[in-house]
């Protein structure tokens, strides 16, 4: 187990390695005039077209300018400097604002998606063909094909300005309330997936050899589904879940945007929108992290839930 | 010019379905009286930076309203009166000599002397600080020694403390309407606390601006989230209404406007267009329109054969109905331009452009046939602006009208546009749209036609225009100046290197809680005005 930990850390430092070379040159290919974006449409003056030209280095161009940026930016990552916005911030500290907030409405969604959407699975994969089981299913078909853009606002419009149960938008130093109806719709989507895969493992590990078995030899029900099939059940869920922490936190642009959360995806989104080369590799980096982090959690998380896989 | 590719996808479900719900809110709330212990809460945008020579968008200059006073403000006619300023007078429009109030002071305490005013911008105009204003000081003798990488001088010789309630400011040419330069957030004075050595701006203070203004910060600038402000007491000039103001920072406008709709914010700048719609309904009497500066046109690259022909423009030009495309596609949230300066300046004139202002599709075609206009128009615009709608409008429009095949060409962004532009590729027309940085004719004239002009990208050059600006420049006085830049304008309408479309209007609206909202020439909430309801 050590051993594949380790390894998988060393992996994980050629991935972040890579990944943040792919972002960075994904970046600077599609960087076309990023002072001009900055300015918007109005005239750039001279002085300060060349006092962003030298602090960012961006004469340097080419192949041979995109190794000098690139190495200059890994040299300065290394000693925990993540560099400069375009309009003069820290990355660091932009990250350190956002992080708190992205991860609290992150794992609310988790929360959400995992409480409703395991629980509604499970009983739906027990009772099959029932109306429970078809009324699930309509609804998760409903909320799977209804895209966050349309859902986020919609929930903001009713819940927040005509009924008035929830706060329109959270803004800052927002409190667990405020926090709640975003997260809500952030993890319906995954509550939906969450749902279907719950189900489809339950019902057919309900029809497995080892649940006859159990049943035969006089185990009670709440025990057989409580403990064998709903630890058999949980893998691929668990699989998907992790996956999908990763994908909460870089995909909540959306929602943080809708409800004007100063997040990870808020501050992602205007770092593409105004060609912040440096904001979106910093912002991508961490996130790269994340994903490596949760896969890595998840793969742990297979041995607990199955003694069968072992890590050599 | 915040561009939201996002807010557009949101756009159609969003209008959809606010249409359906066509919900009739509103009803006050209240007993109506003024509660001068009230904060209000704005909308505004991160700002890119809050030091006055270093900001030139809304938002930052929405935040150093509230902490700086500046030394001339705009009457109802748009001319400047002083504020911070006793007088700002000048002999022969070269030598101006500014007299500021006594007793105004900063938030730290410290007197404002002149010294104050001549550092700020001294540092502004140095071209190694990188600041976006520090064109705003061009006109200032000394100006050209600060620019390039190692500039010859640290001081604009241009500035010259007379005592500590005076100092001069010598122009390298003429400039009759200076005094109209100096209401904006470019000029306003910074406290020697701002400076850590001269000419170097202390570490942080952008995070906490010190000002001479109604409002003083209250804890440092929060990125992301929000920037308080609360009452300075003591501030000598026009009091403030309300204890103080909290700028909270919005992303998304269409946030910001379900915000409004519930009463959890008071004031947004900017109703999102696909709200524009159901903002009466939703609103009432609380959304407001006042004239804003923007003016849009479409521009010729005149230095193309196709194109340099007049008459090809005007027949264009009447060939568009401007009055049906503000309507249908802007939903009347801009108004139809037919001059080439904008309302809210002194000396606008309606309709100055004539007859090709006038729709008339008939004598439109046959003045085009007669001038041999081309049989493929061309017109590109940035496709991240919302620009998709009316250009295409525009070229149904040329199609029908002139006979002609018309396509509407999108760049990635603005800035994809200026480079070709810059390098003289063929674009066909394109769109452009102006802001400006004082409310002055000249400022609307001399960058977009000038043959030297920042921003003349049509290759447009006429000497006479040229020098009716200098005139105008050099005139005795403004009700001079005015007149030759008016004749300047008359030119530009006989050649029509441009045709004006539309002028920009503020659609702002408010809560139930605050009252006289009211919107000044920069886009900025007047928050001396601006109270807050019991």
């Amino acid at each position: 187990m050590f051993r594949f930990i380790l390894r998988r850390l060393l992996q994980m430092v050629l991935a972040f390695f890579g990944t943040t070379l792919i972002v960075y040159a994904l970046m600077f290919a599609g960087q076309g005039d990023p002072i001009q974006a900055l300015a918007g449409e109005r005239p750039v003056t001279e002085a300060q077209r060349a006092y962003l030209t030298e602090k960012f280095h961006l004469d340097q161009t080419g192949v041979g300018g995109f190794f000098y940026r690139y190495f200059d930016y890994i040299k300065n990552l290394v000693q925990g400097d993540l560099g400069e916005s375009l309009t003069g911030r820290q990355i660091g500290d932009i990250l350190a604002a956002a992080w708190p907030v992205t991860v609290k409405l992150a794992l609310i969604a988790m929360t959400v998606a995992v409480l409703f959407g395991v629980t509604a699975g499970v009983l739906a994969g027990i009772r099959r063909a029932s109306i429970f089981d078809n009324s699930t299913l309509v609804l998760t078909l409903l909320v799977l094909g209804i895209p966050t853009i349309v859902l986020a606002p919609l929930a903001q419009y009713f819940l927040g300005v005509r009924w008035q149960v929830f706060p329109p938008t959270a803004g800052s130093d927002p409190d667990f309330y405020a926090l709640l109806l975003p997260g809500i719709v952030l993890g319906s989507l995954s509550l939906a997936t969450a749902l279907r895969l719950t189900r489809t493992s339950v019902a057919e590990n309900l029809r497995a050899d080892y649940v006859r078995t159990a049943r035969s030899k006089g185990l009670v029900k709440r025990r057989i589904v409580g403990v064998h099939v709903l630890r058999n059940s949980l893998i691929p869920v668990v699989t998907f879940l992790g996956v999908e922490l990763g994908n909460l936190m870089s995909g909540a642009i959306i929602t943080e945007g809708v409800f004007n959360i100063p997040g990870v995806g808020f501050n992602l989104f205007r770092g593409i929108r105004t060609e912040d080369g440096p904001l979106v590799v910093g912002i991508v980096s961490v996130l790269v992290v994340v994903y490596l982090v949760s896969n890595l959690v998840v793969d742990v998380l297979y041995a607990v839930l199955d003694p069968r896989i072992r890590y050599e | 010019m915040r561009v939201r590719r996002l807010a557009a996808w949101t756009a159609l479900p969003l209008a959809v379905t606010l249409g359906l719900v066509a919900c009739g809110s509103g009803g006050g709330s209240g007993s109506g009286e003024s509660d001068p212990n009230a904060a209000v809460r704005i909308e505004i945008a991160e700002p890119q930076h809050l030091v006055p020579t270093n900001t030139n968008e809304t938002s930052g200059s929405q935040v150093l309203s509230a902490l700086f006073s500046p030394l001339v403000d705009y009457d109802d006619a748009n001319k400047a009166f002083e504020v911070a300023a006793e007088s700002v007078t000048s002999s022969d429009n070269k030598v101006w000599t500014i007299k500021l109030k006594d007793g105004y002071t900063f938030h730290n305490g410290e007197k404002v002397v002149a010294d104050n005013y001549i550092d700020a911008w001294n540092y502004g105009a140095y071209a190694p600080n990188g600041q976006n204003s520090s064109y705003f000081f061009e006109k200032i003798a000394g100006y050209e020694d600060l620019q390039g990488e190692t500039p010859k001088a640290k001081t604009l010789t241009g500035l010259e403390k007379v005592d500590d309630l005076t100092f001069t400011v010598t122009l390298s040419e003429p400039y009759t309407e200076f005094k109209t330069m100096l209401g904006y957030t470019a000029f306003y004075p910074m406290p020697k606390a701002a400076f850590s050595a001269p000419g170097v701006l202390a570490e942080g203070y952008e995070q906490a601006p010190i000002g001479q203004g109604p409002f003083k910060m209250k804890g440092t600038w929060q990125h992301d989230a929000k920037v308080e402000v609360e009452r300075y007491d003591a501030f000598p000039g026009e009091k403030p209404k309300v204890a103080g103001v909290v700028f909270r920072i919005y992303q998304q406008q269409t946030a910001a406007y379900a915000d409004v709709l519930s009463d959890n914010l008071d004031v947004i700048k900017t109703i999102p267009t696909e709200n524009l719609s159901t903002a009466e309904t939703d609103l009432g009497d609380r959304f407001k329109q006042s004239p804003a500066s923007t003016f849009q046109f479409l521009s010729f690259p005149t230095y193309q054969k196709e194109f340099s022909n007049p008459d090809v423009r005007k027949a264009i030009s009447m060939a568009i109905d401007r009055d049906e495309i503000t309507t249908a596609v802007f939903k009347d949230s801009q108004t139809p331009a037919r001059a080439f300066v904008s309302p809210v300046v002194a000396g606008y004139r309606e309709n100055t452009i004539g007859e090709a202002g006038q729709f008339d599709a008939g004598k439109a075609k046959s003045l085009y046939q007669a001038a041999g206009g081309p049989s493929e128009i061309q017109i590109s615009y940035n496709g991240d602006g919302g620009h998709k709608d009316w250009v295409d409008a525009t070229c149904n429009q040329l199609k029908a009208n002139l006979g002609v095949n018309c396509v509407g060409s999108a760049e990635p962004k603005f800035a994809d546009l200026l480079t070709k532009l810059k390098a003289k590729q063929p674009v066909g027309l394109f769109r452009m749209g102006w802001v400006m940085d004082y409310p002055s004719m000249e400022n609307y004239l001399g960058p977009l036609y000038s043959t030297n002009g920042s921003s003349n990208y049509y290759g447009y050059s006429n000497p006479e225009f040229d020098k009716l600006l200098a005139e105008g420049s050099a005139a005795p006085n403004e009700e001079e100046a005015i007149k030759k830049y008016q004749q300047a304008e008359d030119l530009l309408a006989e050649d029509m290197p441009v045709i004006p479309l539309r002028f920009g209007q503020n659609n702002f609206g408010h809560s139930t809680k605050v009252t006289n909202v009211e919107m000044d020439l920069f886009d900025r909430i007047d928050l001396v005005k601006i109270e807050a309801v019991k």
